[in-house]
């Protein structure tokens, strides 16, 4: 026998008994039908109980089968993969859920007389009426407040990385973080003291400083990772170039972050406009349609949410337009999270030929 | 154009750790000189403190006097940022502005220090690519992203958006230690031909480099690791390759350490 013929008999080291590939839909498929039974079986009543059964399920069975089939390196694997998944289907489904619950119960007065009109003439309880005046607020409050807080916290980014050096830059990180921690309710009441020293009335612009109050640290946090991704390597070629560093952070690294800082700002945008608390304590919220920000009550979004619930008794019409502004809320966020991302992939340093 | 460095008893800090100690010497304008040595023994640090880009690290700091033509480049009220406008720098690793174009790469130095007519722009960008052997290459796609080229290219782009500003010396960090062999030879023939226009110091670990681009070359060394680097010895090329003056050289150059 030649030596080839011998090595043929032996077994393979390299390949090991293998799960199909479809093994994890079925492991997937055979626990979620024992939980229903183990759910009907024990009188569990809720649907949450049946969905951790299953997913304790499937993380076990998967663990337990990959360990007696394909030994137990590969289904240490396995159970990270499983457990990955599992996550994933508990981050998501309230989520889905939660979009879906407002789709359904949102698109019932949801038209182009509802977005147009405001609820001047509408007593709470009854079907009319409209969120004009809510947009309108809240587009002008978070506006004015991103217009505070951006160039604020870009600037103090800026100061951190390029300049920052010692106590001060240490102190001022350290302040960032306690920002970032103030509650919203905080934020507002401080702004309400300084009206009340005032003797001021609610108007909007006091709404959007506390937003900007709060929307300053999230800006700081993320303009300094982005600029801190700058590589100092480009920092030191212009400087190299006799390029002042003043104008090496103006043309050089803010431009090659500047993606990454127009993303940050968007989402700290999109954080502050759901904000309820401190717009209910400033702004107060108005019926009818006003457009100057500096005088006199306003509404914002969250604020009508809130408020036609709290203020209706009940009333299924206000309900509707609860939900139909939470819709037009989540979608305004949203599309201000797909623009970032345009911003950011546009904004990209380019690397193609 | 060219100027000479007359360097004497220059000590550079890291914070409070020593990394140069009391180096003295001369670089002839219209020269090549390199600098050879063993990993932290300081050739970089001290090249960098050449044009005051050693000051950027932080905790950086200089002692000793670097003359550029009889001006003392850490004298009183010298500005860094002139200083490094006549002594440019290229860099280990090619690092072209991703966010520009090849064109606005090379004209960058010039555009971010001053107002200069499109024209003008376009006329030093085309010296400086033929300077850097990179226009043939690239005048087709000027406006593409420098960053789409190869290293090669990179490289040499860095080169001439280092010399479009027309500086008197040009310092080079380990220029081809990231490249393959064709575009070393291409480098290496470049700096053979800007020694006609400017002072070029090199720092390199590439003894055989050392050999055929430089007319001067010194050692640096370190007693032992943590211990400042000092400067052994500076003579011509030559000397330095067939009959160095001290031990340590030569043992350096033919591999018996280091």
């Amino acid at each position: 026998m030649s030596n080839a013929a011998i090595a043929d008999k032996r077994p393979s080291t390299l390949q090991g008994a293998r799960l199909p590939k479809w093994s994890p839909y079925a492991i997937a498929g055979g626990s979620v039908a024992v939980a229903i039974g183990i759910g009907l079986a024990a009188g569990l009543d809720s649907r949450v109980q049946w969905g951790l059964i299953a997913g304790l399920l499937f993380v076990f069975g998967t663990y337990v089968i990959a360990a007696r089939v394909e030994g137990r390196r590969q289904a240490k694997d396995r159970i990270a993969t499983s457990l990955v998944w599992v996550a994933f289907l508990l981050a998501v489904v309230p989520l889905v859920s939660l979009i879906w619950e407002t789709v359904q119960r949102g698109v019932k007065v949801l038209d182009v007389y509802f977005l147009t009109h405001s609820m001047g003439v509408v007593a709470d309880a009854e079907p009319g009426g409209g969120i004009y005046h809510a947009i309108l607020g809240t587009l002008e409050q978070v506006g004015l407040a991103t217009l505070i807080a951006a160039p604020v916290g870009v600037l103090t980014a800026i100061y951190l990385v390029e300049y920052g050096r010692g106590n001060l830059a240490r102190s001022i990180t350290f302040f960032v973080d306690v920002m970032t921690g103030i509650p919203s309710i905080v934020a507002g009441l401080f702004i309400l003291s300084l009206m009340l020293m005032l003797e001021m009335q609610p108007f909007g612009f006091a709404g959007s400083l506390a937003l900007a109050i709060l929307m300053m640290p999230v800006v700081v946090r993320s303009t300094e990772e982005m600029l801190k991704l700058v590589p100092n390597e480009l920092r030191e070629a212009s400087l190299a170039l006799g390029v002042p560093k003043w104008r090496t952070i103006l043309k050089v690294v803010v431009p090659t972050s500047i993606g990454g800082i127009t993303t940050g700002i968007m989402l700290a945008v999109a954080r502050i406009t759901g904000e309820t608390a401190p717009v209910l304590l400033l702004v107060f919220g108005n019926s009818f349609i006003n457009a100057n920000p500096f005088e006199g009550a306003q509404a914002s979004l969250p604020l009508y949410i809130y408020q036609q619930w709290a203020n209706s008794a009940g009333s299924p019409a206000a309900y509707d337009r609860a939900w139909a502004a939470s819709l037009t809320l989540i979608a305004f966020v949203m599309l201000l999270n797909l623009v970032a991302r345009g911003i950011a992939r546009w904004k990209a340093p380019k690397t193609g030929r | 154009m060219a100027k000479r460095i007359d360097v004497s008893g220059l000590t550079a800090y890291y914070g409070s750790h020593k990394a140069i100690e009391d180096i003295s010497m001369t670089v002839e304008p219209r020269s090549v000189t390199a600098f050879i040595g063993p990993s932290g023994c300081g050739k970089s640090t001290f090249l960098r403190t050449l044009n005051r880009m050693h000051e950027v690290t932080s905790g950086g700091r200089v002692e000793g006097k670097v003359l550029l033509d009889d001006e003392d480049l850490y004298g009183p009220g010298i500005d860094p940022v002139s200083v490094r406008r006549e002594v440019g720098m290229v860099f280990q690793r090619p690092n072209p502005f991703p966010t520009m174009s090849i064109f606005d790469n090379v004209a960058a130095g010039l555009r971010l220090n001053g107002n200069y007519k499109k024209s003008e722009l376009q006329d030093i960008v085309e010296k400086s690519l033929k300077g850097a052997n990179l226009w043939n290459e690239v005048k087709d796609r000027l406006n593409k992203p420098g960053s789409g080229l190869s290293g090669g290219q990179q490289q040499r782009l860095c080169i001439a958006r280092a010399i479009a500003v027309e500086p008197n010396v040009l310092l080079m960090d380990e220029p081809c230690s990231a490249l393959d062999p064709i575009s070393t030879l291409a480098i290496e023939d470049l700096i053979g031909e800007l020694k006609e226009r400017f002072t070029i110091v090199i720092v390199t670990h590439n003894m055989q480099q050392a050999a055929r681009v430089s007319d001067r070359t010194a050692f640096f060394n370190l007693a032992a690791v943590g211990q400042p680097g000092k400067l052994i010895e500076i003579d011509d090329t030559e000397r330095i390759f067939s009959n160095p003056s001290v031990q340590a050289t030569e043992d350096y150059i033919s591999g018996r350490f280091g």
